[in-house]
């Protein structure tokens, strides 16, 4: 038998093979996994370190003059009028402090400048209220003239004082926010209340408290300056610092890896709970991490009842035709609709159209001074809603869509009406579409920024949108937000180099929260999921 | 089939159907459909795809009120009275001619809440009511042995027979006095069919049933009565013994000798 020249079994060849393509997929895949792990690992990386307690490392150069400071970076650079056949030499970057004195933070030096480095075990890193941090030999502890300390009872005497200092600052600041707030509060409330009988009686009684508590408070404060302590610079340099503006203060060279570790969770913990200082550079962010997470919240709240019925309108309702089809593109395209033109809608529509209005019927005794008519988190947050309602009204309708004719219809032939269907079967069904909607929804608006920045967003807000006065929830307040916190901390602050890994911590919590609050949603949908054990969406 | 069928007698009839035509649009689907179903007994719709059972058996519980662009002309008599009039409670109506689907379509709710959701419905809240007409309900669909001991689990998780049972348990939930059953056995193997079988003759002690089906053999051994349906005009109507054994339309023999269909 003549063998055939293409036996039936031999594959034929062909340009593009399905195992390349599949490569190809895949490769897609692995370099977006990449990018993403890359992001978060580089972000995470930067954030967390900046927390890190480093070495300060003495540097004494040839000529004799020192510098103390952390060792930032390290690289080799090319010297003007270099040999090209010689290697090229290294230099550090010093991160150094006492912004008083020096007028810079960081400073390159040429290795071939220094003479020696060490990292002597009493140096100290101080943690300042304001001037940011400082770096230094303790030499003694006084109150006014008398020395209480010095030598090496100095740094023990230091840190028992600080400690005390912490509760100083915390009692002024609990009289100052509670008692001297509540005043101030009293007082503001009879200002645009001049119509009441009472009112110079009460007001006489609010005086006479606000000339107390300012009297009490300022005693504290003198108290509370009374110490100071008295550094000198590696340059040699006397320095005095007043005690009770000191956060912190520590000796990094003699601490162990634990203790730096737990120095470490310290401050992280910090700048989650603290206010931010020195206008946003150092300090924490708890107003910024609030007001996100409150503004979401709200927008969460004012997104689903609205999405959902449109949604419901859309899908059950409606008689599905021209109409309708277009309302639905119209909806996904508002999707596509650049976010700062809804802050602009939100200026124009809730601020002063709403808020406006708002002013005049029930705030008018505060006017001109806006109290909704001017931007505040509840403007925020309807804007944010009306920029992601979109999302809820297609995910809710894909929701709704997947639940079977057949289960509506089992609905109705127990006598059920339209509404009893949808209300009892359809919308428990359809729950877990919503909250993917949800989900997305809080996705896209935590990292909303440019509309915010027009409606209610600050980059230092006086008070938080809570607090302990009635009615608690103060929706016509300004706030913060992460994101634009960290375009204010990295790009509008006076030294950027420095505030540099603030940003990356910010983005690092930002990235956190909207993780978080997703997760939280997503279990939501999980639980819901199981419960009606659906095979929708 | 039974011998003991009694013969049709006019204060026996639940359901009158006179000269109903139905069009789906502009197309009929009936043309003219005259019967009358016997109280607590079981009549079958026979007759090939598109011949126009379903439809007709929606019309006893107004379910092709859903679909856009149903005309339909003649009349329905429930009890005597018109079914098909504006003026009447539709849920009413379902509430009393309750139906059992092709395809098993239970909530996706728990047991308890399946069988639960026509009384909650109708205005039964009572917890201890509920709980009993649960259990009755679902004594009745022959499901309660098997479902007992985690009436708060998913329906969804229930086998194709035992969920067809529990829509069985769903619609005698709120009493109705009619059951429509548009092929209840369609999509299930013989053992949960023969349970079904046995469970509509058990039912037909209490209720009227109405079963559509493409299975001749199952007509035959259920139903009391057969109605044979061809392209929307009802071919013959009559004892299922009789009409089984000795039809009086060639059509008929043709159709049950499985010659065509």
């Amino acid at each position: 038998m003549k063998p055939s020249p293409h036996p039936p079994t031999a594959p034929t060849k062909r340009p593009l093979s399905g195992r390349a393509f599949a490569w190809l997929c895949g490769g897609a895949l692995g370099f977006n996994l990449l990018l993403v792990i890359g992001q978060l690992a580089l972000i995470a990386w930067n954030g967390l370190s900046y927390f890190w307690p480093h070495d300060l490392v003495e540097f004494v150069r040839v000529d004799g003059t020192r510098r103390l400071g952390e060792v930032h970076a390290r690289e080799r650079f090319r010297p003007d009028g270099h040999d090209a056949t010689l290697e090229l030499p290294w230099r550090v970057q010093v991160k150094g402090a006492n912004r008083e004195l020096t007028g810079t933070d960081f400073e390159w030096l040429d290795v071939r400048d220094v003479a020696r480095s060490s990292t002597p075990a009493n140096a100290i890193h101080v943690e300042r209220l304001e001037w940011g941090n400082f770096h230094g030999y303790l030499g003694e502890v006084r109150r006014g003239d008398e020395v209480l300390a010095s030598g090496g009872a100095a740094w023990p005497a230091l840190e028992a004082l600080i400690e005390r200092k912490h509760e100083a600052r915390a009692a002024i600041a609990e009289l100052e926010q509670g008692d001297f707030g509540d005043v101030n509060y009293e007082l503001e409330q009879l200002r645009l209340a001049p119509q009441r009988r009472e009112i110079d009686a009460d007001q006489a009684r609010q005086d006479a408290s606000f000339v107390e508590l300012s009297e009490r408070i300022a005693a504290l404060r003198t108290a509370l300056d009374a110490e100071t302590a008295h550094f000198i610079t590696a340059d040699g340099r006397e320095s005095v610092q007043t005690v009770g503006a000191i956060v912190h203060a520590l000796r990094p060279n003699e601490l162990a890896t634990l203790a730096r570790l737990m120095i470490w969770a310290k401050r992280l913990l910090a700048f989650l709970v603290d206010e931010p200082r020195e206008s946003n550079t150092e300090g924490g962010i708890f107003p910024a991490l609030f007001g996100t997470v409150l503004m979401v919240f709200l927008m969460s709240v004012a997104v689903v009842p609205l999405g959902v019925l449109a949604a419901l309108y859309l899908r059950e309702y409606a008689r599905q035709g021209l109409l309708v089809r277009i309302v639905r593109i119209a909806v996904n395209n508002l999707a596509g609709v650049p976010s700062i033109v809804f802050g602009v809608f939100g200026l124009g529509f809730f601020v002063y159209g709403i808020g406006g209005t708002i002013d005049q019927l029930f705030y008018a005794e505060a006017l001109p001074q806006p109290t909704f008519g001017t931007g505040g988190i509840l403007w925020a947050a309807l804007t944010l809603a009306l920029l992601t309602v979109p999302v809820v009204i297609v995910a809710t309708e894909e929701g709704l869509a997947a639940v079977p004719r057949a289960v509506r219809e089992g609905s109705m032939a127990l006598g059920a009406t339209k509404f009893e269907t949808t209300w009892r079967v359809v919308l428990p069904a359809a729950a877990p579409g919503m909250l993917t909607g949800v989900i997305l929804a809080i996705a896209r608006a935590a990292g909303e920024v440019a509309p915010l920045m027009i409606v209610g967003m600050v980059k230092l807000a006086p008070a938080l949108p809570v607090d302990h006065h009635a009615p608690f929830v103060h929706l016509d307040r300004k706030f913060m937000h992460l994101g634009f916190h960290i375009f204010d901390v990295g790009f509008q602050s006076p030294n950027v180099e420095a505030t540099k890994p603030l940003v990356f911590a910010t983005a690092l919590v930002l990235l956190v929260l909207v993780v978080a609050m997703n997760l939280v949603a997503i279990r939501l949908r999980n639980r819901l999921r199981q419960r009606y054990a659906s095979s929708a969406v | 089939m039974t011998p003991t069928t009694p013969p049709l007698q006019a204060d026996d009839t639940i359901l009158a159907v006179d000269a109903l035509r139905l069009f789906y649009g502009d197309s009929p689907a009936l043309h003219g459909v005259t019967l009358a179903i016997p109280r607590r007994q079981i009549t079958a719709f026979i007759g090939p795809s598109g011949c126009g059972k379903s439809t007709l058996l929606r019309c006893f519980n107004r379910m092709n009120d859903l679909v856009d662009g149903v005309r339909i002309e003649g009349d329905v008599r429930f009890e005597g009275r018109s079914i098909l009039g504006a003026a009447l409670d539709v849920n009413l109506l379902r509430k009393r001619i309750g139906m059992v689907f092709q395809k098993s379509n239970p909530f996706p709710k728990s047991i308890y809440e399946n069988v639960a959701y026509g009384p909650r419905v109708h205005g039964t809240t009572r917890t201890g009511e509920l709980d009993s007409i649960v259990e009755r309900s679902l004594k009745s669909a022959a499901l309660w042995d098997e479902v007992k001991d985690r009436l708060r689990a998913s329906a969804l998780g229930l086998s194709g027979g035992q969920q067809q049972r529990l829509c069985i348990a769903r619609a005698i939930a709120v009493q109705p006095e009619v059951i429509l059953l548009d092929e209840p056995c369609s999509a299930l193997d013989p053992v949960a069919t023969a349970k079904i079988e046995d469970l509509m003759l058990e039912l037909k002690k209490d209720y009227t049933l109405v079963i559509v089906t493409h299975n001749m053999q199952q007509a035959s051994r259920v139903s009391d009565r057969t109605a044979f349906l061809y392209m929307g005009t009802l071919v013959e109507y009559g004892r299922t013994d009789e009409l089984f054994v000795k039809p009086r339309e060639k059509q008929t023999e043709d159709y049950i000798t499985g010659r065509f269909g």
